[in-house]
């Protein structure tokens, strides 16, 4: 057998990452690998105080771009007479699990106590950028509401859709009772424009990008996740395996 | 003639932490390249996209700005299959780690094998040490158990500095680490730079990898395999 040794070592490199592929393509393959999702989440739940704040920075360290991502323009019908009119008859309804559910407009939600911070926003492809986020906390919103006893989660839904599927994102409680989760109106002093996810988006800051949900129109508080959509809590955790535990 | 002696070299916890290393290293390294498939540029600081200066960029490296898919995990682009492969692993690699530190602390492995003494370092040793390792000889007959200067400088560079490096930078990307331990953040010196630091670690530990291998294979692959392995070990002659 005449084999070079750079052959055997391409060819055993090969074998290796094809076998990497079929482990993935296999039912309990994936079950063992996507299981890391939950041991990150339950390491860092452990080790990470609940109200733990996300870095912040001072003004000076701001992104000099604050590039946008993802949906960069709903360009519904709907969503398109929503902008001409400056988002004004834009309602945020937040029921499901609440005892009194509410229906906000924009200028409700500018009218209450904000929250002002520079994070870093954290892309799942690895970028990152920081900038100044401003808008109401989530949690005061959630007592406004009534939170059930029965609620586990909150469900962002939005007004992006991808072919006919609609976007919406899911954090558990600890992510919505965290002081710096907040429903964002204004990017940098300034109310935020379309391609950041007007008029208003999620800002959860200890986990990844996708999580932080734009063009938000309804939060609804449920038991679980099953039979939402594809039911893994997401729009990207349904059509692509991300992980729905977004903080690593 | 009886057969040449073998001696009992290398521990239990060596050798599964040596596998488990050995595995995701192969696997960390295919799954990052594919990881950073997804935003090919590297940034020093704390933030860092498009607009920023990159001080790395694919591009200049492959044509297309992509990693070719013989060198990532999985072969075509999948940044989520690739976040699995690398998050799994990344555990596997850093509790292994932490359990092969405790154990040779305990067997007194790293203070008997791997401790580096002054008179090593003085140039004439490792200039001895150096024409050793042209002329193929990695072993001193007079105690051949013991590791060489070369191997003890890049064992102790390996284990104490690149895996504890790479693990600690990739915990500073973690958005919920970051809240958890933000000191780490500002000893990398932000997350793009604990991004920048991965790379080049995960560079530095390829390059092992592949003279580790070599050098496995000039002195003699099958003894040195089965070392590892069942831990027994033929004496050079």
């Amino acid at each position: 057998m005449i084999l070079s040794r750079r052959q055997a070592l391409v060819t055993a490199a090969g074998t290796l990452l094809a076998g990497c592929d079929r482990v993935t393509g296999s039912e309990i393959g994936r079950r063992i690998l996507f299981s890391a999702e939950d041991g990150h989440r339950a390491l860092q739940r452990a080790i990470t105080d609940r109200t733990a704040l996300a870095p912040e920075y001072l003004p000076q360290q701001r992104s000099p771009i604050f590039r946008s991502n993802g949906t960069r323009d709903p360009n519904t019908p709907d969503y398109n007479a929503h902008v001409a009119n400056r988002f004004a008859d834009w309602r945020v309804r937040i029921d499901g699990l609440v005892a009194r559910p509410l229906s906000l407009s924009i200028a409700d939600l500018r009218a209450m106590p904000a929250r002002t911070q520079i994070t870093r926003h954290d892309c799942v492809e690895g970028w990152s950028a920081i900038g100044k986020w401003t808008g109401p906390r989530l949690k005061p919103l959630l007592a406004l509401a009534g939170l059930s006893d029965s609620a586990r989660y909150l469900v962002f839904h939005c007004a992006d859709r991808y072919g006919a599927r609609p976007y919406y994102e899911s954090i558990d409680l600890i992510d919505a009772f965290h002081p710096q989760t907040i429903l964002a109106w204004a990017l940098n002093d300034r109310v935020l424009d379309v391609a950041h996810g007007a008029p208003v988006r999620l800002r959860v800051e200890r986990q990844l990008g996708y999580k932080h949900a734009k063009y938000v129109d309804r939060i609804e508080a449920v038991a679980s996740l099953d039979g939402l959509h594809g039911g893994k809590g997401g729009f990207w955790e349904d059509v692509a395996n991300y992980d729905w535990y977004a903080g690593i | 003639m009886a057969p040449p002696p073998t001696i009992y070299r290398h521990r239990i916890a060596t050798r599964v932490w040596h596998w488990l290393s050995a595995v995701s290293v192969i696997v960390l390294l295919g799954s990052g390249l594919m990881i950073l498939n997804a935003h090919p540029h590297l940034y020093w600081g704390r933030y860092g996209a498009n607009f920023d200066p990159a001080w790395f960029r694919v591009g200049w490296v492959f044509e297309g700005g992509r990693v070719p898919g013989w060198l990532t995990i999985p072969q075509s682009y999948d940044l989520a299959i690739a976040r699995r492969w690398h998050l799994f692993f990344a555990m596997v690699l850093g509790f292994a780690l932490l359990g092969f530190m405790v154990a040779s602390l305990a067997n007194r492995h790293f203070q008997r094998d791997l401790r580096v003494r002054a008179r090593e370092l003085r140039a004439g040793v490792l200039l001895h040490d150096l024409r050793e390792h042209l002329a193929l000889r990695f072993h001193d007959p007079a105690d051949p158990r013991a590791y060489n200067i070369f191997q003890k400088l890049s064992y102790v560079a390996v284990i104490f500095v690149a895996l504890p490096l790479i693990i600690l930078t990739g915990i500073a990307m973690s958005p919920g680490m970051n809240a958890a331990w933000p000191w780490l953040l500002d000893v990398m010196g932000g997350r793009q730079s604990a991004r920048s630091i991965h790379f080049l670690v995960a560079g530095a530990l390829a390059m092992f990898t592949i003279v580790h291998l070599a050098l496995v294979i000039l002195a003699g692959p099958w003894n040195e395999v089965r070392s590892m392995l069942t831990g027994r070990w033929r004496v050079p002659e």
